[in-house]
């Protein structure tokens, strides 16, 4: 069974369609790339991931249950989630940042305290160093691994990725790419990531979903995807060769 | 400096300070929850904050008029004043809850929203915290305003620094208006001072 699938899914605002008849499955371990122009859809098609929006038709189902069906509260903290602007929380330590969810979910402080240190080891930043500081401290790469480690740390099943490393600079967000292939390898979580750039969808999809006006355009592995006919693909493709 | 009038400078200062903390907590216990419901139920917005903007454009002394005649809340003495200075005191802190709370930066409202958060895990561990700089700001400007406003207390019998004033007016005694007027400015200039102190400390970054 899918662990994440869309069936038939449109939703519109005022009438205006934002996606159309859209139907993707995710298995679990895969890593599935919403690829799409802005305002192709992709976004909205996250948000239903995780009860944010609901589908006008059609049903989006986690562990084959659809989201109108889950409690949000419970269906939200099976989901990591992480977006472009990192949305930590100004007022509180990089330690509290990344134990939210492990502390909403009441795990004794010294369980989240050695959650959060090994987290902060695992990307890289030495939890002496950093657990006690606050993000205004940190740099924008800094900031966007411990948004990253956030999203970890209740161990979540599925990870939701919002363009997450689309504000920062080459270096550091091919940095955050290469962290980002080397945590799936260790914790083997489901992850839907969306974004424009077709060499991030190339570099960490295992399947590519390609948007185009709220459509699913085509849906492939990185490799089909690369001889993909479709005048949309191809577009994207061209992004590729220079 | 007339030493007959330092005694009633002390009694009528301290009353004075009564009917203003008397408004104070009234108009905080209720602008803040209001403030807050407003950020929840967008279609009561207008209302409520015209309806607290027309509190703030009525004369205050036009204000104790009218409610002199209204039953319970009206009548001759303090508690039609603390009325009063509720109204007037209403809509700075209605506004900056709502404006502070609204002000939170909407990628971290969303972030807790998607982690998990019920509403109100948000509004306490959230937005009120990141909202507290510029809630106190509205209740240091509604309570310096509230200590000026207050001595118009004295004309329905309400007491406080205005009997001072209004009783000088009406003798043309200089030193007692200033006796009325000069304590309340400390007062504010207090006031001002150390809640502007309280406001910087509970910055929370």
């Amino acid at each position: 069974m899918a662990l994440v699938e869309f069936r038939g899914v449109s939703y519109e605002i005022a009438g205006k369609p934002i996606l159309s008849d859209v139907s993707i499955q995710v298995e679990a371990g895969e890593t599935l790339v919403l690829l799409g122009r802005s305002g192709s859809g992709k976004t909205t098609a996250l948000k239903m991931i995780n009860g944010m929006l609901f589908p006008t038709t059609g049903q989006v189902l986690v562990d084959g249950k659809p989201t109108t069906a889950w409690d949000p509260i419970r269906l939200r903290r099976r989901m990591g989630y992480v977006i472009q602007e990192v949305g930590l929380f100004p007022h509180f330590t990089v330690r509290d940042n990344i134990g939210l969810v492990p502390k909403l979910e009441g795990w004794s402080g010294v369980d989240i305290d050695r959650r959060v240190d090994l987290l902060l080891e695992r990307i890289g930043m030495p939890a002496a160093e950093f657990r006690s500081r606050y993000p205004r401290q940190l740099s924008g790469g800094q900031r966007q691994r411990v948004g990253v480690a956030r999203a970890l740390a209740a161990d979540p099943p599925v990870l939701l990725f919002d363009e997450p490393f689309g504000a920062l600079d080459p270096v550091t967000r091919l940095e955050l790419q290469q962290q980002f292939l080397s945590l799936q390898r260790d914790f083997q979580k489901t992850s839907i990531f969306v974004t424009h750039d077709v060499r991030e969808a190339m570099r960490l999809g295992t399947k590519i979903a390609l948007l185009a006006a709220g459509r699913l355009d085509f849906i492939a592995s990185p490799r089909e995807f690369r001889s993909a006919a479709s005048p949309e693909a191809r577009a994207f493709l061209a992004c590729l060769d220079n | 400096m007339r030493p007959d009038l330092l005694g009633e400078i002390f009694s009528l200062t301290a009353d004075h300070l009564l009917l203003v903390l008397n408004a104070m907590v009234v108009a905080i216990a209720l602008g803040v929850p209001l403030g807050i419901f407003l950020t929840r139920r967008p279609k009561a917005r207008p209302w409520l904050l015209g309806f607290a903007n027309i509190m703030q454009t009525i004369p205050s002394l036009a204000l104790l008029g009218f409610l002199i005649p209204i039953p319970l809340i009206g009548g001759i003495g303090k508690r039609t004043a603390i009325v009063a200075l509720v109204l007037y005191a209403l809509l700075p802190i209605l506004r900056n809850t709502f404006v502070g709370i609204l002000g939170v930066e909407a990628a971290v409202c969303e972030s807790a929203v998607a982690m998990g958060m019920t509403d109100g895990q948000l509004l306490r561990q959230v937005q009120l915290p990141l909202a507290a700089r510029t809630i106190l700001a509205g209740i240091r400007v509604a309570t310096v305003t509230t200590i000026g406003t207050a001595t118009i207390a004295a004309i329905i019998g309400g007491g406080g620094l205005g009997v001072f004033i209004f009783r000088g007016v009406a003798s043309l005694d200089t030193v007692q208006i200033l006796a009325g007027a000069v304590p309340a400015a400390l007062i504010a200039l207090a006031a001002d001072g150390g809640l502007g102190w309280v406001e910087r400390k509970v910055s929370p970054v």
